[in-house]
């Protein structure tokens, strides 16, 4: 799957790279450490850049390309950071059946980005993900943690505005 | 004791459709009319009816209550908690006849189902482990360590005809008798619960609504194999499942269901997590392992089975959650009353999710050996909006399209392999007249091209070029060749590729090939596209007589291809035309025709 990388500059806290070196204290002595790890630091700065990555290599003592490996290989590890308000649109079977690449593309549309990409302001990101499990409401997407279900095209404009 | 109990769903789909507010709500209301003592509120796991969503179910009375919303609970308060009359209005309408209210049971979508796996899905509150107990819970456990030896154990499976829910099936009992039969200083028991296939959300029910069942035949499984330890992987995507899994751990921990000396028998058997990171290929038994490793989920070439080197290299078994849901029961029931559910070759019950064109969106489980037709029309409840029923997707990207001339089939592992479909985990898509087979197996193959995780050339290169003949298809400019072509390629693929995610991407393929290859010929031969889906094979007209000339049409194209005078026809410009349908959406007068 191809990764987007950032090409914002790094803007890391110490209060977040010392709740990291928590997390690499915790892991330290666990077989298989680089997984769980990688999905604490996403949780801390909300994505993995390079600077991220090398802390985590160094202090589990294992090769940053092993890290980078791991990174890239799974689509739940972001390479750059998300807008304040992440889009995300099922395109799963059953959303997919039901119209939600249309959606997608009225996203698109609207906010003037593809998927994977940021816009400008910082205030978006869309992304395309697979299944949710909410195929009940299909065509879904979510808006951080907010799901909207059985939308049509016309709906996606009035759901924008609400975060605008 | 209360006097009535409320049920909530709690399910993924439920929750997304707002249920965390109603549950917030109805105690709320429940505290303002002092009915703490007499009414409990009780949050479940999925019901089932996701269409319905959110769902409450109160009883004594059953009553079965349907798309609630949050400025509907003060009513049920006060109308029938408080005095006792039932909210007709919110009933789901299948519950509904003449005057009385029919039990949930007695309505279509029940009435066929057997539940075993979900036996406790919607029944039991979830993270509260006296509820699992109070329905016979850890008591096949209790069975196996003082009853039983693990060999006996292994027997009992085996003779159950158990084969494994997650697709393959593979018989259950044979793969724990391998990884039994091998020594070793420490194996391991691993749960499959990396549901990948889009449209597939039976293994995240059960976690969500039963968590409890699973852990419980983890460790049975230890006892059977000689393992202490285990390993739970679950998608990261399902939080809900992940959340309840932690609190069904802790509270087996705190009551000496896992760890040292259960059941003072000696049997030491442990429990932990690992989150999955979005990798459909992790669904795959060695790559899943892999991924526990901590590495990049890559899969590795059997033999070695993971029973004689699977996880940190030690023998190791790995069973879908669905399976594991089954082992309890069939402890406690015996091997041959599970026999005596299903087919000759496929035994007990199978979870399916239904879900794209269908009424009854949700989770079903039937026995083995029920047809296709019962499963869409009767428990299903049909294709809505009057379509006709055109194929069913079955075993996602790995399984195959089950069309209309296959609809009595009756649903088994080997029924559906002679058919070119799968079991797969259970997914279950309906497809009507308005999908288009060659865009849904390029769908698939878009979604194998992602996932393939490039270890191996034949499905790294090999499904590409696949993606890329039918992506030349679907824009019309496909050949007669192409299609020999594509079909040769996928028999390739599928005998070369190192695991079963390339063994079976072509699948989808295959499978609308053989059945619907008439409408591959129309794209191909004719330029059309049969199901009016394909972008590049449609063009939209306007019927002159029936336009009206109000000029609707021209102001809402994003493209300004349609020109025309007001009170006059109007035309469409193919060349500027970019497809995108919304004057045939906005047209007042249904003057605009798809061809």
């Amino acid at each position: 799957m191809r990764k987007s990388i950032s090409n914002l500059p790094f803007k890391g806290t110490a209060e977040q790279e010392q709740k990291l070196k928590q997390v690499i204290e915790a892991h330290k002595d666990q077989r298989g450490a680089v997984m769980p790890v990688l999905q604490e630091a996403q949780a801390i700065y909300g994505y993995l850049p390079i600077e991220v990555q090398s802390m985590i290599a160094e202090g589990l003592n294992v090769p940053i390309e092993e890290v980078y490996g791991v990174s890239t290989f799974y689509s739940q590890f972001s390479l750059s950071a998300k807008g304040e308000y992440n889009i995300s649109v099922c395109l799963g079977t059953a959303c997919y059946v039901k119209g939600s690449g249309d959606i997608l593309n009225k996203l698109t549309e609207l906010l003037h980005i593809n998927p994977e990409e940021t816009t400008e302001d910082g205030k978006f990101s869309l992304t395309a993900c697979r299944c949710i499990g909410a195929c009940g409401l299909a065509p879904v997407l979510t808006v951080n943690d907010d799901v909207y279900g059985r939308l049509t095209v016309d709906d996606v404009e009035d759901i924008l505005k609400k975060y605008q | 004791m209360f006097r009535s109990q409320v049920l909530v769903c709690g399910g993924t789909g439920c929750t997304s459709s707002n249920s965390t507010k109603i549950i917030e709500a109805l105690k709320e209301q429940i505290r303002e009319h002092g009915l703490e003592n007499e009414v409990n509120v009780v949050r479940t796991g999925c019901f089932g009816l996701c269409a319905l969503g959110p769902i409450m179910i109160v009883y004594p009375e059953g009553s079965f209550y349907s798309m609630v919303k949050v400025e509907d609970v003060p009513e049920i308060v006060e109308e029938h908690l408080l005095k006792g009359r039932v909210v007709t209005r919110l009933l789901y309408d299948e519950t509904v006849e003449k005057d009385t209210v029919k039990s949930l049971n007695e309505t279509q979508f029940y009435a066929k189902q057997q539940r075993v796996a979900l036996r406790n899905c919607g029944v039991i509150n979830p993270e509260n482990i006296d509820e699992y107990i109070a329905f016979d819970g850890y008591q096949a456990l209790a069975k196996c360590l003082t009853e039983y030896t693990p060999q006996q154990v292994v027997d009992v499976v085996k003779e159950s005809g158990l084969r494994g829910r997650g697709g393959g099936g593979f018989p259950t009992g044979v793969k724990w008798s391998l990884a039994a039969a091998n020594q070793a200083d420490q194996k391991y028991v691993c749960c499959n619960a990396d549901e990948g296939d889009p449209g597939a959300f039976m293994d995240r029910s059960v976690l969500e609504g039963d968590p409890h069942s699973v852990i419980e035949a983890m460790a049975i499984a230890g006892y059977a194999i000689g393992a202490s330890q285990g390993y739970i992987y679950v998608r990261a995507e399902y939080p809900i499942a992940v959340h309840r899994l932690e609190i069904a751990i802790q509270q087996a921990r705190e009551y000496g269901l896992l760890g040292k000396n259960i059941f003072g028998t000696g049997f030491d058997f442990d429990l932990d997590i690992r989150l999955g990171a979005g990798a459909f290929v992790c669904g795959e038994e060695t790559a899943l392992m892999t991924s526990i490793e901590g590495h990049r989920g890559e899969p590795r070439p059997r033999p070695p089975y993971p029973a004689v080197k699977g996880l940190f290299e030690k023998p190791t078994i790995l069973n879908n959650v669905e399976t594991y849901a089954n082992i309890p029961q069939i402890i406690l029931n015996g091997a041959e009353w599970f026999a005596s559910i299903g087919t000759e070759k496929s035994k007990g019950t199978k979870v399916f999710a239904l879900g794209g064109k269908i009424k009854h969106t949700g989770l079903v489980e039937v026995p083995m050996g029920t047809t296709l037709r019962t499963i869409v029309e009767e428990i299903g409840g049909g294709i809505p909006n009057g379509k006709k029923f055109k194929a069913a997707q079955m075993g996602g990207p790995s399984g195959g399209c089950v069309p209309a001339q296959c609809y009595d089939v009756k649903i088994d592992y080997d029924s559906l392999i002679q058919i070119g479909a799968m079991m797969g985990s259970g997914g279950l898509i309906v497809m009507d007249e308005d999908t288009c087979m060659v865009d849904i197996a390029k769908f698939f193959l878009e979604f194998t091209v992602d996932e393939s995780c490039g270890k191996c050339t034949p499905c790294r290169i090999g499904i590409k070029r696949l993606y890329e003949l039918l992506d030349k298809i679907t824009r019309g400019n496909g050949t007669m060749e192409d299609l020999d072509t594509i079909e040769q390629l996928c028999y390739y693929i599928k005998d070369s590729a190192l695991c079963g995610l390339g063994q079976t991407a072509p699948n989808p393929v295959l499978s609308t090939l053989r059945f619907f290859r008439d409408e591959y010929v129309a794209h191909v031969k004719d330029k059309t596209c049969p199901a009016g889906v394909c972008k590049h094979l449609i063009h939209y007209e306007i019927q002159e007589d029936k336009c009206k000339g109000c000029t609707l049409c021209s102001r809402v194209c994003p493209a300004e291809a349609i020109s025309g005078t007001v009170k006059n026809p109007h035309t469409i410009d193919q060349s500027k035309c970019l497809k995108c349908g919304a004057c045939m959406e906005k047209c007042k007068f249904g003057a605009i025709i798809k061809k």
